[in-house]
């Protein structure tokens, strides 16, 4: 349940569900995201589920905090039907010429490099939202011992494809963008394609992803095969 | 083919279609995009007699050289811009907020913006662009959009689909205001800064970085000091947050922004000094000024109602 809403400036509320990060709360959120989107209520123009809030934007020519405020507050949000959720495998190369923060990593983690791959490949991690850039899936939950937080100055350029970590989560930079995760490789695979309007991102929320290996040089042949 | 289109001679150092932008894409992590001076947008629109939603050329600090070939067409550029018209063997210097026609050959050679960031070149018709989620604003992060998400380059041809056959020619007296304070609303995370930290957040003065885009407008000054956490749970964003990082100087998330984000909230600029925001340019002095929610939604209405009455007059 929403435990509260504020405004986020002038033309958003901001829908707190609680401050832990699990799939309840993260379904809870989701639940409302689908009923809201459904309803199509006039003048909201964005929905952004994330872990534990939904912020709602509307354009606010046409509606103001306090009327979509009050139909949230007497929304009654469905159940939505169970999402088609996918088991996907995302190819990742951590040769030195991806892995950015390695060093870093090592330093903070107080773990070899080897161990802090060992620890990250071929686990499942749940697809908690995506967003931040175009169809970037939020991972989660790392183990205990990788957490590590973002950088102090986020880079102005992350190259695309790489596969970064900030406390217990995983993420792809689905484009090269600013960003202040600490980078541990890159994966050759598009995981956005904005030629498919109706289904542009490869991760959804509700999927369940795993990170191989991949050598350099299968890392540079992956796009001919 | 089409007989009418435009020869970039130039591209200028930021120049992108935009339009009214896409919205319910959000939680895929499509931000609206969108021409960033709205109210320059739609002035520019009007003064060649288009569709209000029509697209335009955006372009930031150096503008486009174009030469235009075709039937004669009517053309206008808004914000504080420096532009020349060239017709055969002369060429004169334009005035922004007034429309102008040109024929085959003449060509709009558009020098700089003025101590602002972006201005805006409508022609009256329609150019024949790509349309992505109803919007042909160029993402060119993403890559979404017309001209497949990239900003214009030299030596390309634009076609248009259509010319207005209402060739009347319009002029409007505006004047682009600029603004000492921006006006903020408290953010989520705002008790997550000291109290000095408030403090020099609106009473210090902060510079535009050179490191500002369609996506952000990073800020420098004194840091602002955070006390609780430097991240939060990653979350979602809206146009105008002002985000502050660990390093202590904020960054606004401005029309191309990354929907989601972890820094802490300590603002939200309100929607009426959007548009001014965006036009401040790199080295220019910032100083934020908070409101509360009720003001915030009056200053708005007010400055709606003032762009519709300035449109009704052109």
């Amino acid at each position: 349940m929403i435990k509260n809403i504020s405004n986020l400036g002038d033309a958003a509320l901001y829908c707190d569900f609680g401050n832990e990060v699990n799939k309840s709360i993260n379904s809870q959120v989701i639940k409302y995201f689908k009923t809201i989107k459904e309803k199509k209520f006039e003048g909201i123009n964005n929905l952004t589920p994330s872990y534990n809030k939904l912020i709602i934007s509307f354009d606010l020519k046409k509606t103001n905090f306090k009327e979509v405020k009050n139909y949230v507050e007497n929304i009654n949000a469905q159940d939505s039907k169970d999402i088609n959720s996918k088991k996907l495998e995302i190819p990742v190369c951590c040769h030195e010429n991806f892995s950015m923060d390695i060093k870093r990593l090592e330093e903070i983690l107080k773990l070899s490099r080897e161990k802090i791959l060992e620890n990250f490949l071929n686990k499942e991690y749940f697809c908690y939202m995506t967003g931040f850039i175009a169809g970037m899936p939020f991972l989660g939950d790392l183990d205990e011992n990788m957490r590590a937080q973002r950088l102090e100055t986020p880079r102005v350029k992350v190259p695309k494809g790489s596969v970064a970590l900030t406390e217990q989560f995983a993420n792809i930079y689905t484009f090269e963008s600013p960003g202040g995760w600490n980078i541990l490789g890159n994966t050759p695979l598009d995981v956005f394609d904005s030629s498919k309007e109706d289904k542009p991102n490869l991760i959804n929320p509700g999927d369940t992803v795993i990170f191989k290996e991949i050598t350099l040089d299968q890392y540079k042949n992956y796009n001919e095969q | 083919m089409s007989n009418n289109y435009l020869d970039i001679i130039r591209p200028g150092i930021n120049t992108t279609f935009q339009d009214k932008g896409r919205d319910h894409l959000y939680h895929i992590g499509i931000p609206f995009s969108g021409a960033m001076d709205n109210r320059n947008y739609l002035i520019a629109n009007k003064l060649v007699n288009n569709n209000l939603d029509s697209a335009v050329i955006e372009f930031a600090y150096q503008g486009p050289h174009i030469k235009y070939s075709g039937e004669k067409i009517n053309f206008a550029v808004t914000g504080d811009v420096i532009f020349s018209i060239k017709k055969k063997d002369t060429e004169t210097e334009g005035n922004c907020y007034e429309s102008y026609q040109i024929e085959n050959g003449d060509e709009i050679n558009i020098i700089s913006t003025n101590k602002s960031v972006y201005g805006y070149l409508a022609l009256g018709g329609e150019f024949d662009l790509k349309f992505q989620w109803n919007s042909c604003s160029i993402n060119t992060k993403a890559n979404i959009g017309s001209n497949d998400g990239k900003k214009l380059d030299a030596g390309q041809r634009i076609n248009l689909k259509k010319i207005n056959s209402n060739k009347d020619t319009k002029k409007t007296n505006y004047i682009n205001t600029k603004i000492e304070n921006i006006r903020v609303i408290k953010g989520t995370n705002f008790d997550y800064f000291s109290e000095e930290g408030k403090k020099i957040f609106y009473e210090k003065e902060f510079t535009v970085s050179k490191l500002s885009d369609r996506m952000g407008m990073r800020l420098e000054g004194p840091k602002i000091d955070n006390i609780v956490n430097t991240n939060i749970k990653s979350e979602g964003l809206i146009k105008g947050v002002i985000q502050v990082p660990a390093d202590g100087n904020p960054i606004i998330m401005l029309s191309d922004h990354g929907t989601i984000g972890g820094y802490p909230k300590i603002g939200v600029v309100a929607s009426v000094d959007y548009d001014r925001l965006v036009q401040m340019s790199p080295g220019s002095k910032i100083k934020f000024k908070e409101i509360n929610l009720s003001d915030a939604e009056t200053l708005f209405k007010l400055y709606e109602m003032e762009t519709q009455n300035l449109l009704s007059q052109i």
